[in-house]
């Protein structure tokens, strides 16, 4: 039995280099519950980035691959830089405990369309404990509604206190709903502190623009 | 040896990328064949002394230092499904990645890059095993124990069986596990001195049949 260090480090999730000493791409989790708009932000983010970034995304769906059809179908990225992971009814496990199955993917992308910048990983729909593993990316946001109830920020967990970016989707719909969205905004202030949060509506004008800049300043930091 | 070690490569949470599959449990649910404990009883007996006996031998054969691209054939030959061939290399890939993590070692780098998109699941459970310091008994307990634990865990989920049901299932196999796993050690043994033929070559034909169905469903909760 060996336990020395003398071996080529073994493609383990955290490195930042690929077996051929090039860096790899950050990688971006995005998580939440389900119909939080995770699939419709990382849709809007491909739009945004694709033009000025070589990007790749992976899914996580529970029991379909609706998630990744709806991205091909939308034509965001071309197919072969969209994959789905299959996560055996278990959404948390394949982006937290056992990350092996999404680690293939993101290297199996970088292999074949790369070099990339950037991989968003996008869990299936899951619950409020659901966070991704170091192991597997660099940042991760976590994205609720503002449908989901007003009173998830207050309710904190995981997932809302400690992501690098909290989004809180369709703004829009705050109205209809009755969601106070600055009780929301003072709830997530008092969980995360100085981490910050994006109120955010897809078919308002400013779009995904704030998360699309946080993910460039991420990745500035990335390849400093 | 460690024993202890036999108990981490054994535990179900290993991050192996095993919990996505259902060692064909979902086919057999689907179309009807384990309906409550009793009939998983049936299939998991089934799948121990065909698949796990297989699994057994491929796995003591690795440890006892046969070579592993002469054991990776005669797994491919022994398995007629292509699904099931594709999902024992996946789970072969993310099990040396974990593997590789635990226990450095020059043959576990050696098989990675022999076999870079993965070798058959229990070829690299026995160098994993090797690596750990265990022996060819000790890999072949796990690989008998995994043919129906899987499976077991996986009809929680998909029947919503009681899970003391599922776990007594398991025990009540406990002495057939026994004899698997002495006769997988024993066709092992056999081979290092007659060649691979020698190896077991018992098959369940509808989990190769249902292998095939499972693998073009759209909706599914396991990957196999």
């Amino acid at each position: 039995m060996h336990l020395d260090h003398s071996h080529h480090a073994p493609a383990v999730g955290a490195d930042a280099h690929r077996p051929d000493g090039t860096r790899r791409a950050l990688r971006i989790g995005l998580g939440g519950p389900v119909g939080s708009g995770k699939t419709a932000t990382v849709a809007a983010l491909c739009r945004q980035l694709r033009q000025e970034l070589s990007l790749a995304v992976v899914t996580n769906d529970i029991y379909t691959r609706e998630d990744a059809e709806f991205l091909l179908r939308e034509a965001v990225l071309p197919p072969e830089r969209i994959t789905a992971v299959e996560t055996g009814a278990c959404p948390h496990t394949a982006i937290r405990d056992d990350i092996s199955a999404n680690l293939e993917a993101v290297e199996d992308l970088e292999d074949a369309v790369g070099p990339l910048d950037l991989i968003l990983v996008e869990s299936g729909g899951d619950n409020l404990t659901a966070t991704f593993s170091k192991g597997l990316v660099d940042a991760q946001v976590f994205v609720i509604d503002v449908a989901g109830g007003d009173d998830i920020p207050r309710k904190g967990g995981p997932g809302v206190t400690t992501a690098d970016l909290l989004v809180v989707n369709k703004t829009d719909l705050a109205p209809y709903v009755g969601s106070d969205l600055a009780r929301m905004a003072a709830d997530a202030k008092a969980q995360r502190a100085e981490l910050p949060v994006v109120f955010q509506s897809l078919r308002g004008e400013t779009g995904v623009a704030d998360v699309a800049a946080w993910v460039r300043e991420r990745l500035a930091a990335w390849t400093a | 040896m460690s024993r202890a070690a036999l108990l981490v490569l054994a535990d179900g949470r290993f991050p192996a990328g095993g919990h996505a599959h259902s060692g064909g449990a979902e086919a057999a649910v689907k179309a009807g064949r384990v309906t409550c404990a009793a009939s998983l009883e049936d299939f998991c007996r089934g799948r121990a002394h065909t698949a796990g006996l297989v699994a057994g031998a491929l796995a003591a054969a690795a440890v006892l230092g046969m070579d592993a691209a002469e054991l990776d054939a005669a797994a491919d030959a022994r398995t007629p499904s292509p699904a099931l061939r594709a999902a024992a290399r996946r789970l072969g890939r993310q099990l040396l990645r974990a593997a590789r993590a635990s226990w450095p070692s020059d043959e576990l780098d050696a098989l990675a890059g022999a076999f870079p998109k993965g070798a058959h699941q229990p070829v690299v459970l026995g160098l994993a095993a090797r690596a750990a310091g265990l022996g060819p008994e000790d890999a072949a307990y796990c690989a008998a124990y995994e043919s129906v634990s899987g499976p077991a865990t996986a009809t929680v989920r998909l029947l919503s069986l009681d899970p003391f049901d599922a776990t007594g299932v398991l025990a009540r196999l406990a002495p057939e596990l026994d004899r698997v796993a002495d006769s997988a050690v024993e066709a092992a043994r056999r081979a290092v001195t007659e060649g691979v033929d020698a190896l077991p070559a018992a098959s369940g034909p509808l989990l190769e049949v249902g292998a095939e169905w499972h693998a073009a469903w759209p909706v599914r909760l396991f990957a196999s």
